[in-house]
């Protein structure tokens, strides 16, 4: 499982502003959208109410997830149950293998990039093609996806150009609506050719054993019905209670993910149609890790908006693609660790300022600051990560907090090493990463403390 | 304005003579004296004598936030027995007041320790809410904008506190902060851990402050201002950073 996961890279990454200027404008423009979005809905109302259904659903998950299952099936659906990433992909295969597909058309599904659905199907023999525009680009550019909602937002139109020219040997253009053109062009033959469709599933509905898929292009609806088997893939926590919960779920996705009153296409799969075949295969991939943390519990209410990522000043100049896996932004720093169950990315965590600004965004009010503060602290506990700073610094730093004498010492040392620190001619460590860009603070010829002493 | 107050839900008005402790943070006795002897100042002014108990040290947020659990919980425990005598507790950082008045429940510190923790007051909120003023008698003719640190806007949610006492200022000229919700990228070890990112958060910061044309930048967050104060001055910028109580005080 670590094998993916690159920790010195993420290290390197996460550290360099390095992300394109198209990704801060374009995350302050869905912002901006969200946020007049929600002016027209009772919001906070709206948010505290899915909170507590996406709570009372992962309570309940075990019953929920067994009444789906019997009314899926009752549809004339197949469940098909998958433990790991490894073990849905060759469930996946085997279905295309058994129905004799030799290609797969894909709606859009970051679970898919969990299961590395489409390197497992080559390796199998089975061409996977991506539907959704974004997932498109990032497919033909041999790239994987910078945001939940928008796989290509590292991209600008201008790179897309370059790409469409080089992969697809059309003249270099950089007109959105030419470009999509092309890609629909490409990809309407492979919606006919296909043996199976796959989508991802935004909620599963237990009372009913519906799949309800949202999306804007029309391709999630293609792939879903033209090829004779549809298999939908879904993480455990996509269970809902009832239909209509999703009064509140719909409107609060399409405002939090694209400042969309509603998204174009809200699908509710009722089962094969006559002749044809409809799975879902459900996938734990470390999920049951989550639910088994008081804590970390609450981050499966995640409904993928990309909200908190849309905010977050880090992911804004790291860019999604220095996190090191599926998931970036504030969600993919607290989930990653434990879905992949490694000690490897418990660095992912310290990767904010702890500003708050997450939370506040969260359409289903996750608190994301309390998961990173737990993580870290589990993560100091374990020995995993030694504490953002040095293990050391913080223990001497707590040291010389724990009394007045020692605390009189810290403050000479503290003198005597910004003094000495200031003037030397090299720069290392904690000082030296502070003094790239900034000055020294001066300590005061007098400190409080001593101007208290000697007032009048 | 102050229906939801989050963990400052509190209703107590200060009444004259009730003793007041001042909870200096271990960098402001250090790097920004001059915060804490204005807050000293200003609140003699308004009638309010403070009291500074000797054996204070930290707040324990360094250690809380890095992930030392049983060290910040130390910490936060010895603050409550130097404070426990006190019913007001007055800091002038945003951030260290979240400290007590959600980290110390974190941190797991005891049922005490948490009750000391819920008296604590940033400076704002303690002079608009407990002491019901926003005219604290100051002159300052000079033009600034001002910077609400996160802790004190997402945990204290101070509101607009710190506006009101300004915009009652003589002579001043208040300058709205351009995208004043982001973070300044200071986050204790984040500013040297992720040193670049957090750097390019507060030249945004300092950008936004520049393009309002104020001379000063104001916030009730010294540890936000350590960090754009270095940035300031390692670019030469003709911004200087000040901390609330500094122009609260001024005459």
């Amino acid at each position: 499982m670590t094998a993916h996961y690159d920790r010195a890279r993420v290290a390197h990454d996460l550290r360099s502003p390095h992300a394109a200027p198209v990704i801060a404008s374009s995350m302050q423009r869905s912002l901006e959208h969200k946020r007049a979005a929600q002016a027209h809905v009772a919001w906070a109302a709206l948010r505290a109410q899915a909170h507590a259904l996406k709570k009372d659903a992962i309570e309940h998950l075990d019953s929920l997830l067994s009444e789906f299952e019997r009314n899926f099936i009752a549809r004339g659906g197949t469940v098909v149950w998958a433990r790991t990433a490894a073990e849905a992909a060759e469930r996946f295969i085997r279905i295309c293998a058994d129905g004799g597909a030799d290609s797969v058309v894909k709606g859009k599904s970051m679970l898919s990039e969990e299961l590395e659905l489409n390197d497992r199907l080559a390796a199998a023999g089975i061409a996977a093609v991506e539907t959704d525009l974004g997932e498109y680009i990032v497919q033909l550019a041999g790239q994987r996806p910078t945001h939940v909602i928008a796989p290509a937002a590292h991209l600008s139109r201008q790179d897309v150009g370059r790409i469409f020219e080089r992969e697809l040997n059309m003249p270099y253009c950089d007109d959105p609506r030419t470009l999509s053109l092309a890609a629909r062009a490409k990809l309407r033959s492979r919606y006919l050719k296909a043996g199976v469709g796959m989508t991802g599933v935004n909620f599963a509905i237990a009372e009913t054993g519906t799949l309800v898929v949202v999306e804007n292009e029309g391709n999630g609806g293609l792939s879903a019905s033209a090829p004779p088997i549809h298999i939908a893939i879904m993480g455990i926590e996509k269970v809902i209670r009832r239909v209509a919960d999703l009064d509140v779920f719909l409107p609060l996705l399409a405002r939090a993910g694209t400042g969309q009153k509603i998204t174009t296409y809200t699908h509710h799969f009722l089962g094969p149609e006559p002749g044809k075949q409809q799975y879902c295969i459900i996938v734990d991939a470390g999920r049951t890790n989550l639910l088994a943390d008081p804590v970390l519990r609450e981050s499966l209410y995640c409904i993928r908006c990309g909200a908190c990522m849309n905010v977050c000043p880090v992911y804004r100049r790291a860019g999604g693609g220095a996190y090191g896996w599926v998931y970036p932004g504030p969600i993919g720093a607290v989930i990653t660790g434990t879905m992949l169950d490694t000690p490897e990315a418990s660095d992912l965590p310290y990767a904010s300022t702890l500003c708050g600004a997450c939370k506040e965004e969260c359409p289903v009010a996750i608190d994301l600051p309390r998961q990173l503060l737990h993580l870290r602290a589990s993560a100091v506990e374990s020995g995993a990560s030694g504490g953002g700073l040095e293990r050391g610094a913080i223990r001497r730093f707590t040291a010389a907090m724990s009394d007045t004498k020692s605390y009189a010492r810290a403050v000479s040392f503290l003198r005597a090493a910004l003094a000495i620190g200031g003037a030397l001619p090299i720069r290392v460590g904690a000082m030296g990463r502070w003094m790239r860009a900034r000055a020294l603070p001066k300590p005061a010829r007098q400190s409080f403390r001593e101007w208290w002493a000697q007032r009048p | 304005m102050q229906a939801e107050r989050g963990v400052m839900a509190d209703e107590r008005a200060y009444r004259r003579g009730e003793p007041v402790a001042l909870f200096v943070p271990c960098f402001v006795d250090i790097f920004a004296p001059k915060a804490a002897i204005a807050t000293v100042e200003l609140l003699e002014r308004l009638g309010v004598s403070v009291s500074y108990p000797q054996q204070q040290t930290c707040c324990g947020q360094p250690a809380h936030s890095a992930g030392f659990r049983p060290q910040a919980c130390a910490l936060a425990e010895r603050f409550a027995r130097t404070f426990a005598a006190y019913e007001w507790i007055i800091t002038m950082s945003g951030s260290c007041a979240a400290m007590a008045r959600a980290g110390f429940a974190e941190s797991g510190a005891s049922d005490s320790a948490v009750a000391i923790g819920a008296r604590v007051f940033d400076l704002a909120s303690f002079l608009t809410d407990a002491l019901g003023v926003t005219d604290v008698g100051a002159r300052f003719p000079h033009a600034v904008t001002y910077h609400e640190g996160c802790h004190a806007r997402r945990i204290l949610e101070s509101g607009d506190a710190p506006l009101r006492l300004l915009r009652a200022v003589r002579d001043i000229t208040l300058v709205e902060l351009p995208a004043a919700e982001e973070c300044c990228g200071f986050g204790g070890g984040f500013s040297v851990e992720f040193d670049r990112i957090s750097a390019s958060m507060g030249e945004a910061k300092c950008a936004n402050a520049l393009s309002t044309g104020a001379q000063y930048l104001v916030s009730g967050d010294p540890s936000c201002l350590l960090h754009l104060d270095g940035l300031v001055r390692k670019s030469g910028a003709p911004l200087a950073t000040l901390h609330l109580a500094q122009v609260l005080a001024a005459t």
